[in-house]
């Protein structure tokens, strides 16, 4: 396998399996390669974290997993859950699929959430739908579940309106929803990223904790360091649509190999930077719709070389499995 | 830097006397509802704060949502109308008889907004946008463009490039870099930057805040710096104000607020930052749920219900804001703290009550 974007650990059968993945937007003359080529696994209660820009094509990544982009979308590759192939599923299929063994959570609750429905109603039509109980037990376990994301008071929150809960409520309630069939895989599409830091640390300590009872499996995707480095396992630096590298959080944070990941940690503001100018990444990022040939970050590197502009750059493999996708990662790893 | 501040041919009361003084400031929104659309409640955005910006200083802001951090910007420009209150602006109280005008404070304290996009006007070029303010204030259109190409070169777009380019045709980045342009075309002593840089990516976060830097020190500016990240804040800031629920709780000099944080709330704000350390990872939260409703606002301290070490008379007493017992307070730049509790009150007992035990 040419492409593989991070080395599978030798256990048992991962719950999710991503090779090759593409996604490619074609419409009214416009062609954007939004995501060329990721491929990652999972196992069973392990966190892996998308980390990169706006337009990096991460949240594309999620969206195409989850079978949520609009159809002029081209997706290539192939996704295995718990063993069976996903992809390119007919629509009952994959609305079995979506709340069942595999659910989302997204950034915005309140465009999540329903607005005319109660919490409750909600959590409780996810329950009916797939697990085909009744209402009534459907509502049970919709206040269990309410409770194990901590809601206060929650009998009283299960008959709430989206609109009446604040933000870190409602975040909660999407946790729960997405919890409903007890997933094998939750996609996190920067969950934490609209929320207050006090509320922001519960939420991923939340996560954390639910992982650890339910043992599923987390994709989160964000493009804050800090919760990264709070939640994952493993980290895959995304850049240009591409993992430009991945590894362990403590190889990425401590060791970063690729000059993208330098350079994204370096300009990351922390304590103790005070007086100093800080380290920028000169340039912005590429028009995915005419991405240069070779290394997509060549143009903003400060270590440039003739062969980052010429062709594909080739993956190099750590004896730990962290995967670096650079030119001087190559030279750097003895033979 | 005080003796350049002293060539500002502006400069009124001389280095000591503050850039702005704020004296009990506040706000108070109310909510209408029911069928005749009646006052039902208010919503105590700003209420009662009173603090100062040095000349040549940056303050930093932080807070939660809702905490009012920008209404207070928006009350100071008077995009709102504050309820009760005095700013004054260089010894001139802005919008009284003996003062200054609301628009003469205009030209010297301008605002830098968080969506870069809706704060431009879609249709003006990036040139006319920053153009705009001085030909208003009656600059001839040849100099007040000249203007604008000189500053959209100090910001980092070369002019002829990106002067005559729309809002859409332009990065977040790029575009923040124009709003820092307009808001310097008047040449003003105080700039607001009301989670300039919130929106940005963290690579163009790192580019905009260098530049804040570079400008800073060239055209003499002091910033009012307003986020809710607190590693930006600290990066930024001379002096630290910490806002919860519309009042003001802590303030003091950058390293005294972050190294010995003093308010429960604040000890909890910092502690809720990542780590950024795989090995160190938050295990515990130092807070649970959301601020209050800022509708209904707790009496008394307002961060009593969600504080661990709350006591009766936190309910009963609003704190006010005061130099502790122990204060090592050097006049000029006080740590102020308003807590009913001896431990924020005493150094000695405040260092026991972090995190890191």
């Amino acid at each position: 396998m040419p492409d593989i974007g991070i080395a599978q650990p030798p256990i048992d059968r991962p719950v999710l399996e991503v090779e090759n993945l593409g996604v490619r937007f074609r419409r009214r003359g416009t062609d954007v390669a939004a995501v060329n080529g990721a491929s990652f696994s999972l196992q069973r209660g392990e966190t892996l974290t998308i980390l990169g820009e706006s337009g990096s094509g991460k949240s594309v990544s999620l969206k195409a997993l989850m079978g949520l982009l609009p159809g002029y979308a081209e997706v290539t590759g192939k996704v295995w859950l718990n063993g069976q192939e996903i992809l390119g599923l007919p629509a009952a299929a994959l609305a079995k699929l979506r709340g069942g063994s595999l659910s989302m959570i997204f950034q915005e609750p309140m465009a999540a959430l329903d607005p005319v429905y109660t919490i409750g109603e909600q959590i409780a039509e996810t329950i009916v739908q797939h697990d085909h109980v009744d209402h009534r037990t459907a509502m049970k376990r919709a206040l269990g579940l309410l409770e194990q994301v901590k809601i206060p008071s929650a009998a009283r929150r299960l008959k709430n309106f989206p609109h009446e809960m604040s933000g870190g409520m409602r975040q909660r309630a999407m946790i729960a929803l997405a919890l409903a069939c007890s997933p094998s895989v939750l996609l996190a599409d920067e969950p934490t990223t609209a929320l207050d830091v006090t509320v922001q640390i519960q939420i991923l300590l939340l996560l954390r904790q639910l992982q650890q009872e339910l043992g599923m499996a987390i994709v989160f995707v964000t493009h804050d360091v800090g919760a990264a480095a709070e939640i994952s396992d493993r980290i895959a630096v995304m850049y240009a649509g591409r993992f430009v590298e991945s590894g362990t959080s403590r190889e990425i944070i401590r060791t970063p190999r690729h000059p993208y990941t330098e350079g994204l940690l370096a300009s990351t503001v922390h304590g103790g930077m005070r007086g100093t100018k800080l380290e920028t990444i000169p340039g912005s990022p590429p028009n995915m719709a005419r991405l240069p040939p070779g290394c997509a970050f060549a143009p903003r590197c400060r270590h440039t070389v003739e062969a980052c502009r010429r062709d594909e750059i080739p993956v190099t493999i750590s004896p730990t499995g962290a995967m670096a996708r650079c030119v001087r990662a190559v030279e750097s790893v003895p033979a | 830097m005080s003796s350049t501040l002293a060539l500002d041919p502006r400069d009124r009361g001389g280095p000591a006397q503050p850039l702005l003084r704020v004296d009990n400031l506040k706000k108070y929104f109310p909510v209408r509802g029911g069928l005749l659309n009646r006052t039902v409640a208010t919503v105590q955005a700003v209420d009662d704060i009173s603090f100062f910006v040095k000349k040549g200083e940056t303050l930093g802001v932080v807070g939660e949502s809702g905490c009012g951090k920008s209404t207070t910007a928006r009350l100071l420009m008077r995009l709102v109308e504050p309820d009760a209150g005095a700013v004054v602006f260089d010894g001139d109280p802005v919008g009284m008889e003996h003062g200054i005008s609301v628009n003469d404070m205009r030209r010297q304290m301008q605002m830098v907004f968080q969506d870069s996009y809706s704060s431009l006007n879609p249709r003006m070029t990036m040139a006319e946008s920053v153009a705009y303010a001085p030909r208003m204030h009656g600059l001839g259109r040849k100099e007040a463009y000249d203007r604008a190409e000189g500053l959209l070169a100090q910001v980092g777009l070369n002019p002829r490039q990106y002067a005559r380019r729309y809002p859409h045709e332009l990065s977040g980045g790029q575009r923040q870099r124009v709003n820092i342009a307009r808001a310097l075309a008047l040449e003003p002593r105080l700039v607001i930057l009301d989670e300039a840089v919130a929106a940005l990516d963290k690579s163009v976060e790192a580019q905009v805040l260098n530049l804040l830097t570079d400008l800073k020190e060239k055209f003499n500016l002091t910033y009012l710096f307003i986020s809710h990240d607190l590693n930006v804040v600290e990066y930024m800031s001379d002096r630290v104000m910490v806002m919860y629920l519309g009042r003001v709780v802590e303030t003091g000099p950058v390293e005294q607020i972050y190294r010995h944080p003093r308010h429960p709330y604040t000890r909890a704000l910092f502690a809720s930052k990542p780590t950024l350390d795989p090995d160190r990872r938050t295990n515990e939260m130092p807070l649970t749920g959301d601020p209050p409703n800022p509708i209904n606002p707790p009496s008394g301290c307002r961060f009593r219900t969600r504080c661990a070490f709350a006591e009766a008379i936190c309910a009963e007493k609003t704190p006010i804001l005061g130099a502790p017992l122990d204060g090592d307070d050097d006049g000029a730049s006080p740590h102020l703290v308003a807590c009913h509790l001896p431990a924020a009150q005493r150094m000695s007992m405040a260092a026991t009550g972090g995190r890191h035990a």
